[in-house]
């Protein structure tokens, strides 16, 4: 065991919050914003979203194309690499399955790796298996209102079971690829894949 | 990362506190010897571990205060109400304990020198601290650099506080100031003001950017952390009145959001 600090006694949870909290984090009841750079703002009149395979094929959609989709809900625990974590928040959005299935009509075939792009400049990357299955969605509801631009509105990618990071906020386009490519703060020391649950912070965490 | 791509785990590593220091009434420094610290870079933070006797941990991110030319690392905490570990942190611990932390994290939110200026740093509250270790480092490194060195780096520095004994590094922020004719200070207090204080008495703004902040067009490197409105605020602000977004880099401390 790590050397006991000499009368830290901490905040205790309840056994129910304690076994959903992943190692190092803590529950927070705001939504805290975490972002490198101002709020990118974009209009819906410009606003489309493509899904890219590796093949060069693309699917594109408006936003009234989109929201258009079927949409699901969803009640997910989220996890911040800067240690908050928040239980039951309420997204709406477009499963990646949903997406992926859609684009395959355009001839968009599936590849191993995604990276998300956004506006801002801001990308992530995630393997596919871990969007796929009914894992991730691109979401542009919180709470049953619009997801407010500080929180990535229009749209964000919902992947909740990897650290926050990975949900990029601003999504604009989810590009397939055959192989791996770090993104933004992976290329700046943090863990390439995230399990919250293993404590992947940074790079070089087991 | 090495060049050949494999990382290291960043260690667990265990500091022992030399001093502490009393900021303001709510923010202490604690000054660390940390062995085999392997450096970093202005504007890095550590994460922090306490552990109780029966196992259960908290974690917690903290700037480094400490410029990378200083061998003992700092950190400021401020103290929040009921919280978990900034009381821990800002009034259990002495001289002499020991403290687990590992570091350093965050290769975004960071200046030195090559990167170059002119520089705008924007703060509030406690996330004067990564801006701080940005200062001194400009000042260790151009220590020994003729005066033509500092013009080349020109800062400004805008801060807000609620009140002026809850200013952090008060002191030190007026001396670097005084000493250096390229480092503009300018204090703003959005709750409480001395008697006879001429400053600026109310939150960040667009016209209090306009007046104190670099031009656009002089293409400042600008770092601004804080608290989440703050930080909004002041970024998107920064962008309308023509800054480039790439030139603008964010922190925001966590849930800690009380406004300033
Ligand atoms: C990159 C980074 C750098 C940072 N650098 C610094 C720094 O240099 N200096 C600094 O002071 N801070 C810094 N912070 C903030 C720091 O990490 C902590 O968030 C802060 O010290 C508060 O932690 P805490 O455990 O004291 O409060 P927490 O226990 O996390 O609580 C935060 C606030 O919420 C309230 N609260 C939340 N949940 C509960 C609950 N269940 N019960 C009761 N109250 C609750 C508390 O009253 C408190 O006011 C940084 C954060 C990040 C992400």
């Amino acid at each position: 065991m790590p050397p006991v600090s000499r009368g830290f006694r901490g905040r205790r949870q309840s056994a129910d919050t304690a076994s959903r909290l992943p190692p190092g984090q803590y529950e927070t009841r705001d939504f805290p914003v975490l972002s490198a750079g101002p709020t990118p703002r974009t209009s819906l009149t410009t606003w489309d979203f493509a899904l890219r395979g590796a093949n060069g094929q693309t699917a594109r959609w408006t936003w009234d194309e989109f929201t258009a989709l079927p949409r699901q809900t969803t009640t997910k625990d989220i996890h911040c690499v800067t240690k908050w974590s928040k239980f039951d928040t309420v997204w709406e959005g477009i499963s990646v399955d949903t997406l992926l299935s859609e684009a395959a009509a355009k001839g968009v075939v599936p590849s191993p790796f995604v990276l998300a792009t956004c506006d801002g400049g801001y990308t992530t990357n995630v393997p596919l298996a871990d969007v796929t299955g009914g894992k991730a969605w691109v979401a542009f509801m919180y709470n049953g209102a619009p997801l407010p631009a500080e929180h990535g509105g229009p749209a964000r990618l919902l992947v909740p079971h990897l650290y926050f990071w990975k949900s990029a906020k601003w999504v604009r386009e989810l590009r397939l690829m055959e192989s791996d490519a770090p993104g933004f703060w992976e290329s700046l020391g943090y863990h390439n894949y995230g399990d919250p649950w293993r404590e992947q912070r940074y790079s070089g965490d087991e | 990362m090495s060049p050949d791509g494999t990382a290291s785990r960043i260690a667990w590593r265990l500091a022992t506190v030399i001093d502490v220091v009393l900021e303001t009434p709510r923010t202490r420094t604690l000054v660390l010897d940390v062995p085999g610290w392997p450096g970093h870079r202005a504007g890095q933070h550590v994460d922090v571990r306490l552990t109780a006797d029966d196992g259960y941990q908290a974690e917690r991110s903290y700037s480094i205060a400490s410029p990378p030319e200083d061998t003992r690392l700092s950190l400021t905490v401020e103290q929040l109400k009921d919280g978990e570990v900034s009381p821990y942190l800002s009034e259990a611990l002495h001289a002499g304990d020991t403290l687990e932390l590992r570091g350093p994290i965050g290769g975004y939110f960071v200046w030195d020198i090559p990167t170059g200026g002119p520089l705008l740093l924007v703060g509030g509250g406690s996330g004067i601290v990564p801006l701080m270790a940005m200062l001194r480092h400009r000042d260790a490194a151009l220590a020994s650099a003729g005066a033509g060195a500092r013009e080349k780096l020109p800062v400004r520095l805008l801060y807000s506080s609620r009140r002026w004994d809850e200013v952090i590094y008060r002191d030190e922020l007026t001396s670097l100031a005084e000493k250096d004719l390229t480092l503009q200070v300018t204090h703003t207090l959005t709750r409480e003001q001395p008697e006879g204080w001429a400053g600026f008495r109310r939150r960040i703004d667009r016209a209090m950017l306009e007046q104190v902040a670099w031009p656009a067009s002089e293409q400042p490197r600008v770092f601004i952390c804080g608290p989440t409105p703050l930080v909004e605020s002041v970024a998107s602000t920064l962008v309308e009145l023509g800054h480039q977004p790439a030139l603008v880099k964010t922190e925001r401390f966590g849930p800690t959001g009380g406004a300033v």
